[in-house]
């Protein structure tokens, strides 16, 4: 697992689901970025935060049998990547369902959840996960 | 900025023809008794041997390596094996592209070659895995996903090439039966490969059966975890006759990036970093996929096998899975890939992949691959990927004369 500090720096966005909108073009990121990857130079100090909706579709999931040290407690879990309502995606558990019922397309919305059991250096890793909703 | 207008200070023409000849490389699998110098320098040995060359001509050592830092708790490693090759005089560097880190320092030993700053220059790729358990070399392969946004939410490295793999499966209908192809092709390939970690056959439904490690990828649709090491000798190639008799030419070469995290790509199942790569490598040796004779792809797991067929123009997108199924990736099919065994079966000493597949396609164009020979190849292609395909990078091979 990464050192504390660096799950640290990020904190805020990873609890509230904070991106980031380049003033140049409009396209919106997350995780935030420094630099728009479209406008490259142009966009730097040109980056706003902007808060996610939090609710999106599953574009495409697993269930992991073999995780990693920190997620054993869970195991078997599912991750998902989710294409969120902004156009915007990412990757996270997706929680309360079984893998039969999970399907590409499906409405989740994002939560705020413990994300690993302590881990070996005391730490305690937040950061949202997914639940399905209705539409 | 990339454009059709880009213009090179030096034109392609002024670079010099570089040619493969020595190579060689230590059996892979877990290698209690060998520690990672010891592979390296094995590896070399065997190369040097191979060109003809006594060591004092060396003039560059790279080595591709991921993580001795990580695995072994030793930095630096470039040096370390110069210096236990008995060359410590000589320039060392280390190059580290994740799992493309051996295909990338041969790119890098080429392209000293080809500018004119080095005649001699020796590319080795080592990986020492299995002195940490294997679950801790997992996590350590992990690390080179995007560790704050992918791995630390729970996703494993496996995990991201199962949604890729799911995502191939629901857009163009690949099935596991397909995926278990791959497998079942590579191992039986390995069994002719006497330095594969599994060299025996394995059944179709074995593989569906394994254990489930990340839906739908099971065990058996997974490369294992491995310590090995692979070297090749490169100079230029108005010298190369005069070392060994069957040089091979390094006819292109194309590197490609992409985004760190899958889910930043648009088109989870399609590598833009190897179309990339494969694009230019294919411009600079002045041909197509469809003059390929064989290939070794970057197959970690059997659904990346399946895309990167299709990334690297062999197949049309979406066809991988099929094409494997009716046997057109099979030794003197279509196109034959991995005929080494390829990561799955011959094994994944992961900074050591790239080298492992150009001594394969050495001995491939040399026709010196025993049983498992191509009937009479012209140009060998190898294709190596860093992570879930960040980084990847494409060599052509081409058979002397
Ligand atoms: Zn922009």
């Amino acid at each position: 697992m990464m050192p504390i500090p660096r799950f640290w720096r990020e904190i805020k966005q990873r609890y509230k689901g904070i991106g980031s909108v380049c003033k140049n073009c409009e396209k919106m990121y997350f995780p935030p970025r420094k630099i728009c990857p479209e406008c490259r130079r142009e966009s730097f100090q040109n980056m706003e935060p902007v808060e996610l909706d939090g609710r999106g579709e599953v574009v495409t999931y697993t269930e992991i049998h073999e995780p990693h040290t920190e997620f054993d407690k869970h195991s078997p879990y599912i991750m998902a990547i989710v294409e969120m309502k902004e156009g915007v995606r990412l990757t996270g558990h997706l929680v309360n369902v079984d893998l039969e019922d999970v399907e590409s397309g499906m409405k989740v919305e994002a939560t705020m959840r413990k994300l690993g059991e302590e881990s070996r250096d005391g730490m305690i890793y937040y950061g949202y996960k997914f639940w399905p909703v209705d539409e | 900025m990339l454009s059709s207008e880009k213009r090179y200070l030096l034109e392609v023409s002024d670079l010099r023809d570089v040619a493969i000849i020595g190579v060689g490389e230590t059996r892979l699998g877990e290698l209690w008794d060998k520690s990672l110098r010891e592979l390296g320098i094995e590896a070399g040995l065997k190369a040097l041997k191979d060109a003809g060359l006594k060591g004092d001509e060396v003039e560059k050592l790279y080595v591709g390596n991921m993580s001795a830092g990580k695995l072994i708790d030793q930095e630096h490693i470039a040096p370390l094996i110069a210096d236990y090759a008995g060359i410590s005089e000589v320039p060392s560097t280390r190059v580290e592209s994740g799992s493309a880190s051996g295909g990338i320092a041969l790119a890098e030993g080429f392209k000293a070659v080809a500018s004119g700053m080095e005649d001699i220059v020796v590319v080795g790729g080592a990986e020492k895995m299995t002195d940490v358990g294997e679950q801790e070399a997992k996590d350590i392969l992990s690390s080179t996903a995007d560790q704050e946004w992918e791995t630390v939410f729970g996703a494993t490295f496996v995990s991201l090439y199962a949604m890729m793999a799911r995502y191939h499966m629901e857009k163009y209908g690949t099935t596991k039966d397909q995926l278990a192809q791959v497998a079942v092709k590579n191992h039986s390939n390995a069994a002719k490969n006497p330095n594969a970690q599994f060299p025996r056959e394995i059944k179709k439904e074995f593989v569906k059966n394994a254990p489930m490690v990340a839906d739908p990828l099971g065990m058996f649709d997974c490369a294992p975890i491995s310590d090995g090491a692979a070297s090749v000798v490169l100079c230029p190639a108005e010298r190369a006759e005069s070392f060994h008799g069957k040089p091979v030419k390094i006819a292109g070469i194309g590197q490609g990036g992409d985004y760190m995290s899958v889910h930043e790509r648009k088109h989870i199942c399609t590598m833009k970093a190897t179309e990339r790569a494969a694009k230019k490598a294919y411009s600079r040796a002045g041909i197509g996929p469809r003059d390929i004779d064989f290939a070794e792809v970057h197959d970690n797991y059997t659904i990346t096998e399946i895309m990167s067929i299709e990334d690297l123009g062999f197949f049309k997108k979406g066809e991988g899975g099929k094409a494997t199924e009716e046997g057109k990736t099979d030794i003197n099919s279509h196109i034959p890939i991995n005929t080494s065994g390829g990561l799955k079966a011959k094994g994944r000493p992961v900074g050591a992949v790239g080298l492992n597949q150009a001594v394969e396609a050495v001995l491939q164009l040399r026709e010196d691959a025993g049983e498992r020979q191509v009937n009479e190849p012209r140009y060998g292609l190898i294709h190596n990927i860093g992570g879930t395909g960040a980084s990847s990078i494409v060599h052509i091979l081409k058979r002397w004369s």
